[in-house]
């Protein structure tokens, strides 16, 4: 073969030509992952709220894809292990263009860094936000807890991302409506996969089925904020550009009483997490894991701000 | 002495950097090759949300071109329509089941909301060591985001399926 690589470790000892090829040391890319899309804001929509609301979803999904990395080397078989990374990564991917389209909507929402950075927009707003700035939904900044826990948050999560994902795919923002149709057909097997665990941990043994009824007494109480309505959910669903997430909740409760149904498992009867200070995750008031969780994302890119490699 | 058809004939060698036997046209990533001027605009479309290949792709693409006298490369990428197994040509399938990898069926067309799938995905696979039916799924997440593990019951090798998406 004369062109490309054999294998993809060659293309790290060619020593190319052009200019220096070093880069960002904690990105996964070079470029604009929107290189050459049209990413101008439609008619008619504000472009400081499209940027909070592509935040909002891209948190959502970048908080959710690092938490489920921690499942890497340490799930209970190869093939779990193997299949919560590829979810997560799924995820990341997501992430990255969200950001990266709420990063070019509104480029104040990106934290400024020194002159000469090498953080491309999207790190920055991974990396370098506080706590008090993700728009995450609180629902998916829990601990892993065991295997069970963590398929019904899946489920839960999963569930409510496809029906969401679904509606965005009409988006009058092209770049939404392309990210969204994308994910749609990834978020539906993940949804799948949560979905049989489920099935399988529900008519499994009486020790699985035990961990599945007090999985879901603790991924329960967070439910109810996936669907509440932000104020700015609610001005991007009037402009066309973004889903209100209460006008998903009918069709998520259907599809999750298909799995409860043919598992056996009722909704747990546990009060919902209320709001901290009038605020919920969306407003940046966060649980107590989520220091820790954005700690452990964040310690290494913000102790060296102009790594390179 | 630059002309669009030759442009197109060096991208179209370059070949995808986690399945090697596949250059990026037969898996349906490259998308158009341009040539206005001096600049070449190359437009790809990714396979997964988070493929990490995708980088590499873009600078196999931008470096091949430039050994090939084209200096000013540009990389555009194209997120709509989303990239489908469908797009993987005739030729790119061959040479996946000659290396060892079953092709992709049919992709799954959605009208409305997308059904849950309580059963595992039922696919008719050969494997494409020793070309025998009723491959047993292994998982259905490979060690790359787009392949599922099976295994062949009459040779007993383990292989990968690309998913249909």
């Amino acid at each position: 073969m004369t062109d490309g690589h054999d294998s993809a470790y060659d293309g790290l000892l060619e020593h190319h030509t052009v200019t220096d090829d070093s880069q960002w040391a904690f990105g996964t890319d070079f470029e604009d992952p929107l290189a050459g899309v049209d990413t101008t804001i439609p008619d008619g929509v504000d472009a400081r709220t499209l940027g909070a609301y592509c935040l909002m979803l891209g948190d959502d999904a970048l908080v959710y894809s690092h938490r489920l990395s921690q499942w890497t080397s340490n799930a209970p078989d190869l093939e779990e292990d193997i299949a919560l990374a590829n979810i997560a990564l799924d995820l990341l991917g997501q992430a990255r263009l969200l950001l990266a389209r709420a990063a070019a909507a509104d480029p104040d929402l990106v934290p400024v860094l020194p002159v000469g950075s090498p953080v491309p927009p999207e790190d920055a707003l991974a990396f370098f936000r506080d706590e008090s700035a993700f728009r995450n939904v609180r629902f998916v900044e829990p601990g892993n807890g065991d295997f069970a826990v963590t398929v019904a948050r899946l489920l839960v999560f999963s569930t409510h991302r496809l029906a969401l994902l679904q509606r965005l795919a009409t988006s009058s923002d092209s770049v939404l409506s392309a990210i969204a149709a994308k994910g749609v057909k990834e978020v539906t097997y993940h949804r799948d996969y949560a979905a049989r665990w489920f099935l399988t941990l529900a008519h499994g043994t009486e020790e699985s089925r035990r961990r599945l009824l007090a999985a879901m007494v603790l991924v329960w109480p967070l439910y109810d904020e996936l669907f509440r309505t932000h104020p700015v959910e609610r001005t991007v669903a009037e402009q066309g550009v973004g889903v209100d997430p209460a006008t998903t909740a009918d069709e998520v409760h259907v599809v999750l009483e298909q799995v409860f149904s043919v598992s056996g498992i009722d909704r747990p009867d546990v009060p919902p997490t209320g709001p901290v200070s009038g605020g919920t995750g969306r407003d940046g008031r966060h649980t107590e894991d989520m220091g820790r969780l954005l700690a452990e994302l964040q310690v290494v890119a913000r102790a060296h701000p102009r790594g390179l490699w | 002495m630059v002309s669009p058809t030759d442009a197109r004939a060096v991208a179209s060698r370059v070949t995808d950097p986690e399945m090697p036997m596949l250059t990026l046209e037969d898996l349906g990533v490259l998308r158009d090759v341009e040539v206005e001027g001096d600049v070449v605009t190359v437009t790809i479309t990714p396979t997964y949300s988070g493929c990490p290949a995708m980088a590499t792709m873009r600078d196999d693409l931008v470096h091949t071109l430039r050994d090939h006298g084209y200096a000013d490369v540009r990389v555009r990428v194209s997120l709509q329509p989303a990239w489908s197994s469908d797009w993987i040509t005739e030729r790119g399938r061959r040479a996946l089941v000659d290396h060892g990898v079953s092709a992709p069926g049919a992709a799954p067309g959605h009208v409305g909301p997308v059904a849950l799938t309580l059963t595992p995905t039922r696919r008719t696979v050969h494997c494409p060591r020793c070309g025998s039916g009723g491959a047993e799924l292994t998982s259905e997440f490979g060690p790359t985001a787009c392949t599922a593990i099976y295994r062949c019951p009459a040779c007993l090798e383990p292989f990968e399926h690309v998913k249909e998406i």
